[in-house]
C-alpha cells in the first residue's frame, strides 16, 4: 500500500497551474456559443482543478478553500440561473428558454438578445456542473465520510 | 516558413516513435517512463511548434498570429505538466517499493533501501 507522501516539485507546479486553468475554464464558458465547449465542459475543467488541488495537497487544504456550505450554494446557483433565464423568458411571454423575448428587458434587439441569453444559460450550467462535480468527487473519494476522512489519513490508504 | 514547420514536425515526429519504441521494448516501468516522458515532452513541444509556425504561412494577421499563440501556450503548459505527470508515476512507484529491473533480477543495493539510504 502506498503511503501517502507529500512532493514540493507536484505541489508548486498544482499552485502555479490553477489559476490558469480557472481562466481556461472561464474562456471555454464565455466562448460555448461561438466556438467548441460550453458550460458543462468549463465547468468540468473548473471542477479539474479542484480535482488536482486535493490530489496535489490534501482535503483538508482542499476544503479550505472550497467549503461543503458554498459548495452546496454553488449547486443550486446554477440551476437557479438556468431555470431563472428559462423563467423569465416564460414571464416576459415566450415559451420557456425563448430568449428573443429577453430584448424587452434587455438593451439589444432580439438577435443579440438570444445571443446574451444563451451566454447566462451557460454561466448557469458551468456553475452547476462545477459545483456538482466536486460534491461526486469528495463523497467517493471519502466513501461519504467526510469528517472522518478529515481527521485520519489512513481512510485514504483504504 | 513551411520548410521549417515540415522540420519541426518531423524532429517532434521522430521523439515521439523513438519513446514509443522505448515504451515497447524496455524492460520494466522505470525504464519505459524515462523513454516516454522524455521522448513525449519534447515531441510534443516540437510539434506543435511546427503546427504554430505553419499556420503563419498565410501571413501574419492578428488572427492567425492570435491561433499559433495559444498553440505556443498549449506547449509551454504541456512541457511544464508532463514532466511533473512523470515524475508523480515514477515518485509513487518508488514510493511502492517497485524494484528497478536487473539483468540476473537481483538488486544491485539492498531493496527496498532503508530510510536514511535515500536521505
Amino acid at each position: 500500500m502506498i503511503e501517502r507522501f507529500e512532493d514540493v516539485i507536484i505541489q508548486t507546479l498544482c499552485r502555479f497551474l490553477v489559476p490558469f486553468m480557472q481562466i481556461y475554464a472561464l474562456y471555454v464558458i464565455a466562448h460555448g456559443h461561438s466556438s467548441p465547449g460550453g458550460g458543462f465542459q468549463g465547468g468540468c475543467i473548473l471542477a479539474a482543478s479542484f480535482v488536482l488541488l486535493v490530489i496535489a495537497f490534501d482535503l483538508k487544504e482542499a476544503k479550505r478553500r472550497m467549503t461543503e456550505k458554498l459548495n452546496t450554494i454553488f449547486t443550486s446557483l446554477g440551476v437557479f440561473i438556468y431555470a431563472g433565464t428559462g423563467w423569465v423568458c416564460l414571464i416576459l411571454g415566450g415559451n420557456f428558454l425563448d430568449y428573443s423575448k429577453l430584448s424587452k428587458i434587455l438593451p439589444v434587439d432580439s438577435v443579440h438578445a438570444r445571443y446574451h441569453g444563451m451566454l447566462y444559460i451557460e454561466i448557469g450550467v458551468g456553475i452547476g456542473v462545477m459545483a456538482c462535480m466536486i460534491s461526486i468527487f469528495l463523497n467517493l473519494v471519502t466513501r461519504g465520510r467526510h469528517e472522518e476522512a478529515l481527521e485520519d489519513k489512513d481512510l485514504w490508504n483504504t | 516558413m513551411t520548410i521549417l514547420a515540415i522540420i519541426f514536425m518531423i524532429a517532434g515526429l521522430f521523439f515521439f516513435t523513438t519513446g514509443t519504441i522505448g515504451f515497447l521494448r524496455f524492460p520494466d516501468f522505470y525504464s519505459r517512463m524515462h523513454a516516454t516522458g522524455k521522448g513525449d515532452t519534447l515531441g510534443a513541444l516540437l510539434s506543435l511548434i511546427g503546427v504554430a509556425l505553419y499556420h503563419l504561412h498565410h501571413g501574419f494577421s492578428p488572427g492567425h498570429l492570435l491561433v499559433s499563440i495559444k498553440l505556443l501556450f498549449i506547449a509551454i503548459f504541456w512541457f511544464l505538466a508532463s514532466p511533473t505527470a512523470t515524475h508523480a508515476l515514477l515518485r509513487s512507484a518508488f514510493e511502492s517499493d517497485l524494484m528497478p529491473w536487473t539483468k540476473d533480477n537481483r538488486p544491485v543495493i539492498e531493496w527496498p533501501p532503508k530510510e536514511e539510504e535515500i536521505k
